[in-house]
């Protein structure tokens, strides 16, 4: 065999194995201070270096670039786009490609300064593994708990604590050991089931591609070699079966397919699967990947399923094994991550977007905002750029999920501007709610019947719960001088201070504002009382106590308010008062009637007629008596109180 | 018990299923551009296994400077017409009846205008809402942080300050009228992982990336091929015969061979694991400026 030949069947058996690797994804968190970019830079150099001696025995005469001696500056290498060269920070999230004879590698690059939670969390979003960066010399700090908070919210399993410029304090064990314990400390309240410690420096290329001769106490793996050989497989969902329906495929009249990537679980020709969200039944005929058809599949192949049945599916439906199924609901807790330079409008409806499904949604509620650094929960209104929440979400139509920590691919979710279309958070779902525990202010059909029909969302009981009351009209009728308004008055200071909820309607209330344009006349009168019968009705329908306290005079009149306000909610107290206790009672007025200077007054120059059947019939001299009957009655007839 | 484990080059692949699907279903009108090169074969071929076995549901559009390797033409209408393809072919009607061209416009006027400028005016006369484009980030230092589906205004703009944060797998569609989405499919595709799925799936490739032994000459650094007699002749007077190929393909004077003996695609991966330079290097056009490439894609080039 000549040299070519040979060569060519070097690189076949190169190509072969390469494209058998399996890839990893992976986040770098840290600042420029921490070496951030010197170690990435490394990474990418160093393993290409050693990528390309791979060929190195068949390309002995090939010319190469000479490393020694030349100093690279790391930073220019990675940093892209002319304004962070400007600015020299990097500002957005920066993916690098790098791969090694054992696996390839995509870094998502995240900056540590400005925006780093935004830039972070997009990173992580993707990522099996985190490398936390942390100098040598000041240890575990702020940055580090908050990028560690990050990476466990995202819920990435493995995290490399990559203890950089060991060589600034004298390769030192101790000074290691130290660090590793102060972040195990904090650690252990944040679920991570894989931390792995690494003392290196990237300047000197310590343990980074080569293990340190530096620190032979170490006896781990140089970064490059763990990172190649970390299991990360087992950390996909592998479980629960769920497909997210993302395209329908209908080429010919005989063939329907449901496109769409394997979220999570394996999917098997024969399968019994179910449809979300209308529950019907079928069989997977089909399964035709990206290689032709076959026999299973699972995440994250993207498929094109056939089923045996002819079902109704469309875009955004899920299809699940019927004894494993997701959450289907409108309402849910989640965490929120703000990424948006506007903050939080708490009453807009976004667009929510979870695996296929794009529905409207709301914040109910804002539980708690976390701060990042001290992983400490707040009270607040809102969520700003780069603020964490814990929220209540209701929306449009129900999702089908999983919480987040169980399945990211079904737990995960976008909010998306209603007006800007910007992506303007993260979230990850929690679990659902429980119904009972909120009230939402997404309208439900129900709610937007009521609404539509001017009906309150409280109902009656809900009121007599909270009021310990029912919300009715005491109606006090009687000649001008009856004592009306003293029992008016202190019957509402004596409900008031049993713990009702009470308000109450005089002549002088309403006819300083609401009826102000009328006079005593009898057509200004039933008016008058007619707005006087809306306002209780408005009042009772809310659940509160009314005590009105008019004369009334006709009959009719209080007919007419008994039917306004609604007969069993009418309770007409008539002050039994003879002629001559009211003239002593008002004399100047009586006077001024009966000389004929004042129009309209009842039992003078206007008909009082007595009422047939009142509820009550009180005579004026005892007010303590009075207080006690109509206290009885409003116990007997179980208006007030209510247990 | 059947594996579970996915190797990287499926993996990059059930991603760009995904997007491209993700686009089909989300957007009214999307169109995928051909650029007739190596990622655009790939990206092609992916739009096809996304559909299977149907057809897909967008058609591809050239957008042709005119300057194109002829043998590009070719392909690109042999491909087309092979594999069923829709395919609509642009080009600036005025720049090309003015006579823009590389040779005597220069490389900026004729690339802005033959290409930027074509691409934005069939953008909106078809009013599509997304296109899709082979560009990957590994590419150049401004795609590094570039989106998968990365917005563009009405005036196609890119807003590299005011991208939006991108996910999980989860795409954010949602464009006012007027406004679209680049889509870039091969995102996270290496040069290499481009090869290696060439030729796993055996897709056809333009003949020009294998070496040859081709007419050229030497201008600026760059070798340039003699495509057709629009090149003056004192400069293809100076013209040999180089066995030389091409790493990346575009209008023909604009585009430098480099020697090689790479008539295989083992032979040019083995080429490319040993040669340092990056792939763009070949494209005269990155050379204008500082930055070049990141104020072509604000203008609106992919």
């Amino acid at each position: 065999m000549n040299k070519e030949t040979q060569t060519l069947a070097d690189i076949q058996l190169f190509l072969d194995q390469d494209q058998k690797k399996d890839l990893l994804r992976f986040l770098t968190a840290g600042s420029v201070d921490d070496g951030k970019s010197t170690l990435i830079g490394r990474l990418l150099f160093d393993s290409k270096k050693i990528y390309e001696d791979q060929l190195s025995a068949l390309e002995r005469d090939s010319k190469r670039i000479g490393h020694a001696g030349e100093k690279i500056d790391y930073a220019l290498l990675l940093d892209g786009l002319k304004a962070e060269r400007e600015q020299g920070i990097t500002i957005d999230v920066a993916y690098r490609y790098f791969s090694t004879n054992k696996r390839k590698f995509i870094i998502a690059d995240t900056p540590g300064h400005e925006q780093y939670t935004r830039n972070m969390v997009t990173g992580a979003s993707t990522a099996n593994l985190a490398i936390i960066l942390v100098d040598a010399r000041t240890g575990i700090i702020t940055q580090t708990r908050r990028h560690t908070f990050l990476v466990s919210l995202l819920g990435i399993k493995h995290i490399v604590l990559a203890v950089n410029k060991m060589d600034l304090v004298e390769y030192s064990e101790e000074v290691f050991n130290q660090i590793c314990n102060d972040y195990k400390d904090f650690v252990t309240r944040l679920s991570i089931p894989d931390i792995y410690f690494l003392p290196l420096s990237a300047l000197n290329g310590d343990n980074v591609v080569e293990n340190s001769e530096n620190m032979s106490w170490y006896k781990g793996k140089n970064l490059l070699n763990f990172l190649e050989e970390v299991h990360v497989v087992s950390d996909r969902n592998f479980e629960d079966f769920r497909f997210p329906v993302q395209h329908v495929l209908r080429p010919t009249l005989d063939f329907r397919g449901f496109s769409g990537k394997v979220a999570s679980g394996i999917v098997r020709e024969g399968d019994e699967i179910m449809v979300f969200p209308s529950h019907k039944k079928s069989r997977i005929v089909k399964i035709i990947g990206t290689e032709g058809e076959t026999d299973y599949a699972f995440p994250p192949q993207a498929v094109t399923l056939t089923l045996a049945d002819e079902i109704d599916i469309s875009r955004g439906d899920m299809l699940v094994h019927p004894q494993n199924q997701p959450r289907a609901e409108r309402q849910f807790e989640a965490m929120l991550v703000w990424m948006d330079e506007t903050k939080m409008d708490p009453y807009a409806q976004f667009f929510i977007k979870q695996t296929t499904n794009t529905t409207r949604a709301r914040i109910d509620q804002i539980l708690y905002r976390v701060d990042v650094n001290t992983h400490e929960n707040g009270e607040c209104e809102t969520l700003s750029l780069n603020e964490i929440g814990r929220v209540v979400i209701t929306t449009n139509k129900p999702l089908f999920f999983d919480p987040y920590q169980k399945n990211h691919s079904t737990g995960a979710f976008i909010l998306i501007d209603p007006i800007t279309h910007n992506t303007c958070a993260a979230g990850m779902i929690i679990d659902k709610m429980n119904p009972t525990e909120l009230h939402s202010r997404i309208v439900d059909p129900e709610t937007r019947r009521l609404i539509d029909e001017g009906k309150s969302l409280i109902n009656s009981n809900e009121l007599k719960k909270r009021y310990h009351q029912k919300g009715i009209t005491l109606w006090i009728t009687g000649l001008h001088g009856s004592g009306k308004n003293v029992l008016a008055y202190t019957i509402e200071r004596q409900l008031f201070d049993r713990g009702a909820t009470v308000v109450l309607l005089d002549g002088s209330t309403i006819r300083s504002g609401l009826t102000r344009e009328l006079d005593h006349s009898p057509a200004d009168r039933a008016e008058q009382m007619r707005r006087v019968a809306h306002v209780c009705r408005i009042l009772n329908d809310q659940g509160i106590l009314v005590i009105c306290s008019f004369i009334s005079p006709k009959e009719e009149i209080r007919q007419q308010v008994c039917e306004i306000i609604g007969k069993d909610r009418f309770h007409l107290i008539y002050m039994d008062a003879t002629l001559a206790y009211c003239r002593e009672n008002k004399p100047e007025l009586y006077k001024k009637a009966e000389q004929g200077d004042l129009q309209y007054l009842p039992g003078i120059n206007e008909t009082y007629s007595i009422p047939k059947q009142p509820q009550l019939k009180l005579s004026p001299d005892n007010l303590k008596q009075n207080m006690d009957t109509i206290l009885n009655y409003l116990q007997n007839q179980d208006i007030f109180p209510i247990e | 018990m059947n594996t579970l484990i996915i190797n990287n080059l499926r993996e990059l692949e059930a991603e760009a299923i995904h997007i491209i699907r993700e686009v089909a279903a989300s957007f009214e009108k999307p169109v995928m551009l051909y650029s007739i090169g190596k990622d655009s074969s790939v990206m092609v071929r992916l739009a096809e296994k996304a559909f299977y076995p149907g057809k897909v549901p967008f058609p591809l559009m050239h957008i042709d400077s005119k300057w194109k390797f002829r043998e590009m033409v070719e392909f690109r209408d042999h491909y087309a017409k092979e594999n069923g393809w829709d395919l609509i072919v642009e080009y600036n009607r005025v720049g090309f009846e003015s006579g823009i061209g590389p040779f005597t416009h220069g490389s900026k006027v004729h690339t802005d205008i033959m290409k930027t400028q074509a691409l934005l005016q069939a953008l909106d006369k078809h009013r599509f809402d997304a296109a899709f484009g082979g560009a990957r980030r590994d590419e150049e230092k401004s795609r590094a942080k570039e989106r998968i589906f990365s917005f563009r205004d009405r005036f196609h703009q890119w807003d590299p300050k005011s991208q939006r944060p991108e996910l999980w797998d989860i795409y954010n569609a949602r464009v006012l009228k007027g406004e679209s989405i680049r889509v870039f499919p091969l995102s996270n595709w290496t040069e290499l992982d481009i090869w290696q799925y060439i030729r796993l799936e055996k897709i056809p490739i333009v003949p020009l990336y294998f070496a040859k032994e081709r007419r050229v000459i030497e201008l600026d650094g760059n070798l340039i091929m003699v495509d057709d007699e629009r090149m003056p002749k004192e400069m293809a007077d100076k013209a040999s015969m180089r066995k030389v190929r091409f790493r990346t393909l575009g209008c023909y004077p604009l585009t430098g061979a480099i020697d090689s003996e790479a008539d295989t695609i083992e032979k040019i991966v083995e080429e490319m694991m040993t040669v340092t330079k990056s792939e763009r290097t070949t494209r005269v056009i990155d050379f204008d400026e500082e930055g070049s490439m990141e104020q072509k894609k604000r203008e609106g080039y992919f």
